[in-house]
């Protein structure tokens, strides 16, 4: 006789140690393999660009550092570049620098995040993550040397930074920049050959080119399908332009080469960095005027390369001392938009693999 | 560096193929009609001298007077990036066509409009809220909605 089947829907999360926060996903299974994903985000929707409505154009850098707060030295320089454009204001060269060896650190510990996290999602339960996560700490005890804060940052301005770098900074930083590759090392020697990761991730979870761009994904999980592009070259802002530096990419679109393209990324960074503190010289840190910011009437989108993606922002100022209209362009919100055709048809436990390559932040998600 | 197109010269490409469809244009950007959105889409993804492959990002604004929708589109294999705005007078019951037929990346983004500024997107495949529950008391990146 045969045994009666009937497929299965359950929810993952939203309190699920895999799920990078508080993300849900309504899963539809046959047995072990999955019918149908529906992801349900809201669960920490703070109402960002609301909230923005109501503040002056410095007091909003707080409110950005809360959207990726794994990066959110990245989120203030989109923001940050936006305000710059709507009201035409000079940043000098020094913060310029400031701004990029700031970016690249953080790129460099989002990195890590997405890196330990997606190992701990493997199986190999905390060891590599608290590899990765001893290096963060390095990053974010640089930070505090910065701004004073670790995690949200704010340390930008329109027109400049909030404050110098100091002394004691720079040979932290010097320190960080030998010893960081030596690290990477470390770290793909333990996972790039491994054979279980190989298994695990090799053609599993497969992004074409073509999906990718009608589907407006950008970042790693763009260039994993083998584009090249990268916003930092696209449109070179700040310093990116004087250094140099390659675009990683990958070749299949699998969830190995999401991976592969954030390790190369970091070791790029690094390098970006090292240019960077060999470049820099004194100077003022900030554009003198006035503290609350009355832009032209108008509008403007300028972005960034985030380590999620692009994170753009979209301003219309009415001339008054807040923004009329605040606009996020996510990149970890819209980086979802594939993940049904993502998930379909591959087993309950590749689905928090695949997920974990995407690497999103809830924060950015629901902003 | 990636170059923006240039207004008048996308204006005028529509306007060769579907007489009367830009409404206005300035520097960057180009004014259509909301019922003419699909058509203008297509044709910007598939001339081959425009080439918008991607759909970057969907913005509203509420103007009180009317909605303006923001399109900003980019194409990576030429770097350039160009601006189509769309308005929807009204308050009450605004339906725009949705673009997900032409771009996938536009699903998320239009629930989401729908979500916290109320426009309803027609052929949407899935026009749910999304950030917020069901059931929540109005669109609240309104102008006039009251917390």
């Amino acid at each position: 006789m045969p045994i009666k089947t009937e497929p299965v829907t359950i929810n993952l999360g939203p309190q699920h140690p895999s799920t990078h926060g508080v993300f849900r996903l309504r899963v539809t299974f046959d047995g072990e393999m999955v019918l149908d994903a529906e992801p349900v985000v809201g669960y920490l929707h703070r109402g960002t660009e609301k909230l923005a409505e109501e503040r002056n154009y410095v007091q909003v850098v707080t409110l950005t550092d809360r959207l990726d707060y794994v990066s959110a030295m990245t989120n203030n320089l989109a923001y940050v570049r936006t305000v710059e454009r709507l009201g035409n204001i000079d940043v000098p060269e020094r913060a310029k620098y400031l701004r990029v060896i700031s970016a690249e650190l953080n790129r460099i510990a989002s990195h890590l995040v997405a890196t330990g996290f997606l190992l701990d999602e493997l199986g190999a339960f905390h060891t590599p993550l608290v590899y990765c996560f001893r290096e963060r700490e390095r990053i974010l005890e640089m930070f505090e040397m910065l701004c004073g804060a670790r995690i949200t940052v704010s340390y930008m301005r329109p027109g400049g930074v909030l404050q110098d770098a100091p002394e004691d900074f720079w040979p932290r930083l010097d320190d960080f920049v030998k010893t960081m590759p030596g690290y990477i090392d470390e770290l793909e020697s333990l996972i790039t050959e491994n054979e279980i990761v190989l298994v695990r991730t090799r053609d599993i979870g497969i992004i074409t080119a073509e999906q990718a761009i009608a589907g407006s994904l950008t970042g790693p999980v763009l260039r994993s399908t083998g584009v090249e592009w990268d916003l930092r070259k696209a449109e070179p802002h700040e310093v990116y332009d004087r250094v140099d530096f390659d675009i990683p990419i990958g070749s299949v679109g699998d969830t190995y080469d999401r991976y592969l393209v954030r390790v190369l990324e970091m070791r790029e960074s690094v390098r970006i960095i090292k240019q960077c503190v060999e470049q820099i010289s004194p100077g003022p840190i900030r554009t003198e005027g006035p503290f609350v910011i009355r832009p032209p009437v108008g509008d403007a989108y300028d972005c960034t390369e985030s380590p999620k993606g692009e994170l753009g922002f979209y301003i219309v100022s009415d001339g008054g001392i807040s923004p009329y209209r605040m606009h996020i362009r996510a990149p970890s919100f819209i980086n979802l938009t594939l993940l049904r055709e993502l998930l379909v048809g591959w087993k309950l436990a590749d689905l928090v693999v695949i997920f974990g390559s995407i690497d999103i932040v809830l924060g950015e998600v629901d902003r | 560096m990636s170059v923006s197109l240039v207004g008048a010269q996308v204006a005028e490409k529509i306007n060769s193929k579907m007489a009367g469809v830009a409404i206005d244009f300035n520097e960057t950007d180009v004014w259509v009609e909301p019922k003419n959105l699909p058509k203008v889409g297509k044709l910007l993804r598939d001339d081959p001298e425009i080439d918008l492959q991607m759909l970057n990002s969907i913005s509203a604004v509420d103007y009180v007077e009317y909605f303006e929708l923001v399109y900003h589109f980019r194409s990576l294999r030429r770097n350039s990036t160009f601006v189509l705005k769309a308005r929807s007078y009204g308050r009450d019951d605004l339906t725009v066509p949705s673009l997900v037929g032409v771009w996938r990346g536009a699903e998320l983004q239009e629930r989401e409009i729908w979500d916290l500024m109320g426009i309803k997107f027609t052929d949407h495949p899935n026009l749910k809220r999304i950030l917020l529950w069901e059931g929540f008391p109005g669109h609240p990146l309104r102008k006039d909605f009251i917390r």
